[in-house]
């Protein structure tokens, strides 16, 4: 019986060997596979192990960590001002993820990112305490209040930016949310995620970066740009060759004005502020659909943004004709982002250079070494020094004495342009009312601001962007020029 | 006195007993699982475990006592398989008292049945019954071939352990549990044993007939069906029992020993072909019929497909992202994940615990354990000198060895799961008792297959005489 009983030692052999084959490749060959896999909780579980690192505004965080208990996750996020500051911040909730900066620097907050790897092997020796790093924004603290609480009940947002830097310095969104009530994994959390899902105002909608709306007329800072770049007209004093009525190319329509303006044959600096709509529909459709198109480009149009958060596109479409002039006063299928419109005003506000928005300024290893710092970069040239002048003196004239009167600041020279975007199946519904503005000094610019109030209950005519969102344009850049004194 | 070397029967004589050995490794067995304990402890909560005392304590007792029964009662016993059984033991109980400690199952627990009992204590009292088994096995079984004579009976007593579980309610999806005074028992885990003695004393008698009066079949040897029949019936029978209380592992380990027994007793190959077929064919017509072992079957070929709709898989694909974050090295003692696999994390999938925390190199080190438990046992019926002892050691190694397999590979996600215990390492009394008494009737069997042979009586023409063997 023994040659068998060899065999079955043999067959008892392979089982074991198929068992240690196995054991092999699921620990050495899949292990990294399964490591990463979206199923597997230990990844959120080891992500709120420990104390997480903070968001950083003005030097104070505006986020904490606060220890839970009944739950293998060992930290909850909890924000300061959470309404406020998530648009900028982001959730990041045991049981529904992360977005945001809070998802996109995420190996920093944990302290688990690559960059740390050397900080992390010295604190596995020394024994100290595992520890997230901190990531210090750009934003300024009181610009984002200023935003926040002009904004208000209103439903709407606010881009400012450094123009000479690129710096975001506030991105408010209402309504807002706050992340801390659903930053656990309990069941009044998956409530409140779940009310807030919900909710038809889109609390969770960062509007300032993820909402496209027409921009309306502020859109015709760029269509006189588009102007003034191609030589179509050189001297904003100049009277335009524009008739009035007029009718939209390959149509039977005139494009209207809003109400008995001087607009025939205005100059830029006039048109820009009455805010005349058939001179700039003319100009679009003069220069044609191409030639905006690369000028829109050349301002951020047609392509996503990263802050590091992405923003959405903003579109200036490929169109026919009287699309097109539509366009240019940015109406038809025109939409921009908050932030797009602030990139607009801020381009203007600093020559005509353009710079790469950003709102991660460091990144600090939890030891506070800094590991990362943002260098300042040029995003693209859309108008020449020359040129950006001459729309900066058309932007000063509407806030002294066109449409933005709302937005003037003593002792500072503000530049502004009012808008107010039809919407809805044949205008039904309420505009939203719009307002970009830059604010200068003895050292050039220091702010930049985009305004967009949806809903408005402003009646339609050109003065509501000036009446609603100027005065929140105006507190954002008092409080970035105060806060720079 | 000359020294007669025979591999097969007769050990050397004057071989030395292997006692010191066996209690050099007793010692290690038992110190490894003593600094898991305090290494889960200080992982835990940064001291010693106030536990740690007790249950080493408890260990030395009992495989002390292991150590000594062997000793006075099987001293040619192999060295290896105590210590082997007392070390899985041990770290059984170690993974187990670790997963006790798992706030997560805590919770789950409470909530699920409102109070949460560790399963620690019970497994070292369970441990403490299926030492006394040994230690009972070891006294009264003087000679294993006395099982002989309970052929029929034991085949009755596994019919009826089958049999009985019928008539308990269903839990977790499988009908294999006794309630007695309390108690929950896995009848299958001792029938396992007692289905080894019936098949070992059946085909010790019947071999020659089953070999050699049979007749050939398109290249197959069908024996008669008067030696074959009795024992087709019990095995049909207790397969369709399980397969009725869809308590698959069992009915697979049933399967495998009937077949590996029926190939050693007659040493006709064409026992495993028949045996490939007809498990093939079970296995795909159960398949079909059953859905409990459907949903298996699907969970198996995509562990992970059904975790965002029903969670039938969540408990096989946690264990394998276990598994995955052991990595090489593993987690350490008592800082994996793997009670996120749930209620059943300190059971049938206490291996994913393995391989979380002692990583690629702890588990390799397990199934080698098991390895040598198995090829121990297979080297005991090698060197036993009766076909009863030859065919209960293979058959009661290859059972041991099979259901290593199917649960192993069960949790690894290398075969559909099946449900059954680990032995030795896994919480469950049923399965740690049982698996003393088999380790019990292994140390016997050795013992007279490795006891030396007496010496010869004094004869004036020894010198002359030639040993003839078959």
């Amino acid at each position: 019986m023994n040659k068998p009983l060899r065999r079955i030692a043999i067959f008892c052999g392979v089982l074991i060997f198929a068992l240690l084959a196995r054991t092999n490749y699921l620990q050495y060959v899949k292990a990294d596979a399964l490591n990463t896999r979206d199923e597997n909780r230990r990844v959120r579980i080891e992500r709120y192990a420990h104390e997480r690192g903070n968001i950083i505004v003005d030097g104070k965080s505006v986020t904490g960590s606060t220890e839970t208990k009944g739950s293998d996750f060992k930290y909850k996020r909890v924000w300061k001002d959470g309404p406020m500051w998530a648009p900028v911040t982001g959730y990041s909730s045991q049981a529904f993820d992360a977005s945001q900066l809070e998802k996109l620097e995420d190996g920093i907050l944990t302290g688990n990112d690559d960059q740390l790897f050397f900080n992390r092997t010295m604190s596995m020796f020394t024994g100290d305490k595992e520890q997230g790093g901190n990531v210090v924004t750009t934003l300024n603290g009181a610009a984002q209040k200023a935003a926040f609480e002009g904004l208000g009940k209103k439903k709407g947002a606010v881009a400012a930016l450094d123009p000479q830097t690129g710096a975001i310095l506030a991105l408010a969104s209402t309504p807002s949310y706050d992340p801390s009530v659903f930053a656990g994994n309990g069941k009044s959390d998956t409530e409140a995620w779940q009310a807030l899902l919900k909710d038809k105002d889109k609390p969770m909608l960062n509007r300032a970066l993820r909402e496209t709306y027409p921009p309306g007329s502020t859109f015709k800072v760029v269509t006189a740009a588009a102007a003034l770049e191609n030589g179509l007209y050189t001297d904003i004093d100049e009277d335009t060759k524009s008739p009035l009525p007029w009718r939209l190319p390959q149509t039977s329509q005139d494009l209207p004005n809003e109400g008995s303006i001087p607009c025939k044959n205005a100059s830029l600096r006039k048109a820009l502020r009455y805010s005349c709509n058939t001179v700039f529909g003319k100009i679009s459709d003069d220069l044609g659909n191409q030639k905006m198109i690369d000028e829109a480009a050349k301002f951020g149009f047609n392509k996503e943004i990263f802050t590091p958060v992405r923003a959405d596109a903003s579109v200036y479409p490929e169109d026919n004709r009287p699309q097109n002039a539509m366009a240019g006063i940015g109406q038809a299928s025109n939409r921009a982002t908050p932030l797009q419109m602030a990139m607009v005003a801020s381009a203007v506000a600093n020559d005509g250079k353009l710079m790469q928005p950003y709102m991660v300024a460091e990144r600090k290893a939890p030891n506070l070494d800094v590991i990362y710092t943002h260098e300042k970069e040029e995003f693209s040239r859309p108008l020449s020094a020359e040129n950006a002048q001459k729309l900066q003196g058309m932007m000063e004239t509407v806030v002294k004495e066109g449409t933005g009167t709302n937005a003037q600041i003593p002792n500072v020279t503000v530049g502004g342009k009012t808008g107010t975007a039809q919407h809805g199946l044949k205008n039904s519904e309420n505009p939203y009312a719009w307002f970009i503005s830059y604010a200068k000094t003895d050292s050039g610019s220091p702010v930049a601001v985009a305004v967009v109030v949806e809903d408005s209950d402003a009646t339609r005519d050109d003065i509501s962007g000036g009446g609603l969102a100027a005065p929140i344009a105006k507190a954002v850049m008092k409080a970035v020029i105060d806060s720079e004194k | 006195m000359s020294v007669v070397t025979n591999t097969t029967t007769i050990g050397a004589i004057d071989a030395p007993s292997r006692r010191n050995t066996e209690l050099m490794m007793m010692v290690f067995a038992i110190a490894i699982s003593v600094f898991a304990y305090a290494n889960v402890g200080l992982a835990l909560d940064g001291k010693l475990p106030s536990g740690m005392f007790g249950y080493g304590a408890g260990l030395i007792l009992l495989g002390g006592v292991a150590h000594l029964v062997v000793r006075k009662f099987a001293p040619y016993a192999d060295p290896l398989l105590l210590p082997l059984a007392t070390l899985l033991n041990g770290l059984g109980l170690v993974l187990i008292w670790r997963l006790d400690q798992s706030p997560k199952l805590i919770r789950d627990a409470e909530s699920a049945f409102g109070v949460f009992t560790p399963s620690a204590p019970r497994q070292l009292m369970y441990s403490a019954v299926g030492v006394a088994l040994f230690v009972g096995v070891l006294l009264l079984l003087k000679d294993h071939r006395i099982l002989q004579r309970y052929t029929y009976i034991s085949m009755a007593a596994a019919l009826f352990l089958l049999i009985l579980p019928m008539f308990f309610p269903a839990k977790f999806g499988a009908r294999i549990w006794i309630n007695i005074a309390g108690f929950s028992i896995q009848p299958g885990e001792f029938a396992k044993i007692i289905i080894a003695i019936f098949f070992a004393g059946y085909l010790m008698v019947k071999r020659d007939a089953l070999a050699l009066a049979s007749r050939r079949f398109m290249g197959l040897y069908l024996p008669r069906g008067r030696d074959l029949g009795p024992i087709l019936v019990i095995w049909a029978l207790s397969i369709l029992i399980l397969v009725f209380e869809t308590d698959l592992g069992t009915s697979l380990l049933f399967f495998g020993l009937f077949v590996i027994m029926l190939y050693v007793a007659t040493e006709r190959t064409s026992w495993i072909v028949f045996g490939l077929l007809m498990s093939a064919a079970g296995a795909v017509g159960v398949a079909t019929f059953e859905p409990h072992v459907e949903a298996r079957v699907t969970a198996w070929q995509d562990p992970f497909k059904c975790f965002t709709t029903d969670g039938a898989c969540e408990q096989i694909g946690n264990a394998i992202m276990s598994f995955g974050s052991g990595g090489t090295l593993g987690s350490g003692w008592g800082q994996g994940h793997s009670d996120l696999i749930g209620f059943a994390a300190n059971a049938d999938f206490i291996l994913a615990t393995v391989g979380d925390e002692l990583g690629l190199a702890g588990m390799m080190a397990v199934l080698l354990v098991y390895g040598l438990i198995v090829e121990r046992g297979i080297r005991t019926a090698l060197a036993a000198r009766d076909p009863f002892g030859k065919l209960l050691a293979v058959g009661l190694s290859g059972a041991f060895a099979i259901q290593v397999f199917v649960v192993a590979g069960g949790v690894m996600g290398l075969i559909p799961l099946t449900g059954m215990t680990m032995p030795f390492l896994a919480a469950g009394g049923s399965s740690v008792i049982a698996n003393w008494a088999l380790i019990g009737i292994l140390i016997r069997i050795s013992d007279t297959a490795r006891r030396p042979a007496p010496a010869p009586a004094p004869s004036t023409d020894a010198e002359m005489t030639q040993v003839v063997r078959p």
